[in-house]
């Protein structure tokens, strides 16, 4: 998803590229003057429409990591929203982040099927491995923990999505092999 | 077989086979036959639905598909030393596929493609009949195409089993310059994952089905509302989707009628209540999903105000089947006025989870214990919950209810989404019933208040219930609020979170209180 949009973004608001020294220096020393040029890119290859809100939002957390609060009323410019009308939607789904997420990402279900099974049971040994309380990030920035409700993999629980990959019939000995293997 | 001949083998690339390892499955027999010096071509297909015996290798042998599961990574080597190439003895050797008994006593209808083919393979789907039907409403009429769908009986599968056809007609014989398909695929509920399956096993079926509904509506643009939660879903989709267009299927002229249908996919952003289908409209404009009230339906407001048909992913991909073989032989399957099959999902505590899909009127014990095989861990089952997050916790005394929407109804439970989540004797109710509100407060999207306020105010009250401060007077309250929630919401969640309260406290009323008896036992 990223790959693609870095190709169709002008040249000003690519991500650092080797090549690019000069763009490299201004996304060192001015970080949320970027994170706005590329919200802007990023509305208008959704051709600045509000329906695509959710879509601009998904595309410029995927670009970035996280939404950055000062993103909002750019993104509102952009659509001709209020930040306010912005702000509600940014707010009202899970997945939207307002801060960097750990370098890696780590959702264990929680819901009915995998609790049948003692997900509950793997909490404080999940914390303990990845180094980091629910709903968190790890002070040396590896993991964010995270609850989720419901993976669809309810006959091979308990589950969790590590970094996008789905991983079943999970036991205290095995978040241990997956935490080892997150840098 | 001589070297020379190519073998296929079949390795599963559904999410639940790659959660137990079919990745390294698939690479470790690349490298095995390589190292040998066998010809084989690895085909990547969906699942079978035996998910308990995945990763499950099958083998194309001249005596059919011979199956081998749950393969690990490290019985490769020994199954190439076995001969599995050629279907040889091993002691993970199932025999053929279609013989496995909880295969066998299936009626594969939705499904029927499902861990056959390629996934995205255009020529395996029209080898095993696909398309046949959209082509065939191409030359169908409208109204002969919505006949079809009223005659078989279908109804919505995403739980509230509403007839599939009255909403088709409605929407076809509204008058509007645009309408809508939009394909609810936001499976949140806990224990089902029948659409997540068919979308990553037979992507093709959803497009044909909803293909078919727009020539039916006269919608020129189609959207299919896909939680992310399921990124593997996602990506097989959109693919399937692009090359849906390439192949004439999508797009500018559908199937050569001259009639445009674009569909596109979008993602949701983790919100439980984007699987009600007004919440769901309000998300797909790029707005909070917020429940709207009805009246006015979607079917003929919906989408940006205008006629919407909103089915969930099994409600279009039963419709190929329904053009090509009629509705009257969909509705030849089936109970009473619940027609067709089911894909059952078994979930949970259970030695044998999967997908099942069968007949309407199979019981709750055939399916959780014959077909089941009980609870994975060997103790006895307790409780199954039936029907997502918002179904009733169900003891086994009431195991031969059939599946059956009016016979569920009649036990105050629901079919819902055909989910069975099954639960052994170590679990506490109340922890269950106060977690079902638990989730309600989490996810309500706060329109209403009987939802928004009753759903903390409940998960409370049960916490003193445990906990025994005055429990007669807060069961009371429980009790009083749980009619409140359900009469007084404006959509199912609020409408239904009592449903597993209540059935909780109906059927396990030892588990609410201090020092409850099954408590008591288990510490």
């Amino acid at each position: 998803m990223a790959e693609t949009r870095r190709r169709n973004w002008p040249r000003a608001v690519r991500a650092t590229q080797f090549w690019d020294l000069e763009a490299m220096a201004d996304s060192k020393t001015n970080g949320a003057g970027d994170a706005a040029a590329v919200a802007t890119s990023i509305c208008a290859e959704h051709g600045n429409r509000p329906e695509a809100l959710i879509e601009i939002l998904h595309a410029l957390q995927a670009e970035l990591g996280y939404v950055p609060a000062e993103c909002l009323g750019t993104i509102a410019n952009a659509v001709n929203l209020s930040r306010a009308e912005v702000h509600g939607v940014f707010t009202f789904y899970h997945d939207f982040r307002d801060a960097p997420a750990g370098r890696h990402v780590v959702k264990l279900c929680r819901a009915e099927a995998c609790q049948a099974v003692g997900c509950e049971a793997l909490v404080p040994h999940a914390e303990k491995v990845f180094g980091t309380s629910f709903g968190a990030t790890g002070a040396d920035g590896r993991v964010t923990l995270e609850a989720i409700y419901c993976l669809g993999n309810c006959a091979l629980g308990p589950a969790a999505l590590v970094d996008g990959e789905l991983h079943g019939m999970l036991n205290n000995n095995k978040l241990e092999t997956i935490s080892h293997k997150l840098d | 077989m001589t070297t020379s001949e190519t073998t296929i083998l079949y390795v599963p690339c559904d999410a639940a086979s790659l959660s137990v390892g079919a990745d390294a499955v698939a690479a470790a027999i690349a490298a095995e036959a390589e190292r040998r010096g066998e010809n084989i071509r690895l085909v990547r297909n969906g699942s079978r639905g035996l998910l308990w015996l995945e990763p499950l290798v099958e083998v194309a042998t001249d005596k059919g598909r011979i199956a081998y599961g749950p393969v690990a990574a490290e019985d490769v080597a020994s199954l190439f030393e076995a001969g599995f190439l050629d279907g040889g003895a091993h002691q993970l050797n199932l025999g053929p596929t279609e013989d496995i008994p909880a295969l066998k006593r299936q009626t594969r209808v939705t499904f029927a493609r499902c861990g056959v083919i390629d996934p995205l393979s255009l020529n395996d789907y029209e080898a095993e009949g696909g398309f046949a039907a959209l082509r065939k409403a191409v030359a169908m009429s409208s109204a002969d195409i919505v006949g079809q769908v009223l005659e078989s009986g279908l109804r919505g599968r995403g739980g509230a089993g509403f007839p599939a056809g009255i909403k088709w007609k409605t929407v076809s014989e509204a008058e509007a310059e645009q309408k809508y398909i939009c394909c609810n695929a936001d499976e949140g509920d806990s224990g089902t994952f029948a659409d997540r399956m068919l979308m990553e096993g037979d992507p093709y079926t959803l497009i044909e089905g909803m293909a078919i509904a727009a020539l039916a509506t006269g919608a020129t643009k189609g959207l299919i509302y896909l939680r992310s939660e399921y990124p593997h879903a996602i990506k097989t989709m959109k693919r399937a989707i692009d090359l849906a267009g390439e192949a004439g299927i999508l797009g500018p002229d559908v199937a050569d009628s001259g009639k445009t249908f674009i569909l596109e996919v979008r993602v949701g952003a983790g919100a439980y209540i984007c699987g009600e289908e007004t919440s769901m409209l309000e998300s797909l404009e790029g707005k909070r999903g917020m429940v709207r009230a009805k009246p006015p339906i979607p079917a003929l407001k919906g989408l940006f105000g205008q006629p919407t048909l909103v089915n969930n992913v099994l409600t279009f991909a039963a419709v190929p089947w329904i053009l090509a073989n009629g509705g009257a032989a969909y509705k030849a399957y089936g109970v009473g006025r619940s027609a067709g099959t089911q894909p059952f999902q078994l979930g949970g505590n259970v030695r044998q989870g999967g997908l099942f899909e069968l007949p309407f009127g199979v019981t709750l014990g055939e399916l959780v214990n014959d077909i089941g095989g009980g609870t994975r861990s060997g103790r006895p089952v307790r409780a199954v919950q039936v029907g997502g997050p918002l179904g009733a916790y169900l003891p086994p005394a009431k195991f031969d209810l059939p599946m059956d929407y009016e016979a569920f109804a009649a036990a105050d439970a629901m079919v819902g989404h055909g989910g069975i989540v099954v639960f052994d004797d170590t679990v506490d109710m109340a922890v269950q019933a106060r977690f079902a509100l638990e989730f309600c407060a989490i996810e309500s999207c706060g329109k209403c208040t009987p939802c928004r306020i009753g759903s903390t105010r409940g998960a409370e009250v049960v916490e003193r219930i445990r906990t025994g401060q005055e429990p007669e007077k807060n069961l009371r309250i429980l009790k009083d609020l749980c009619e409140i929630m359900k009469d007084g919401s404006l959509c199912a969640l609020g409408g239904l979170t009592p449903m597993p309260v209540s059935s909780a406290l109906a059927h396990f009323p030892e588990d609410f209180g201090p020092q409850a008896p099954a408590q008591a036992a288990r510490t």
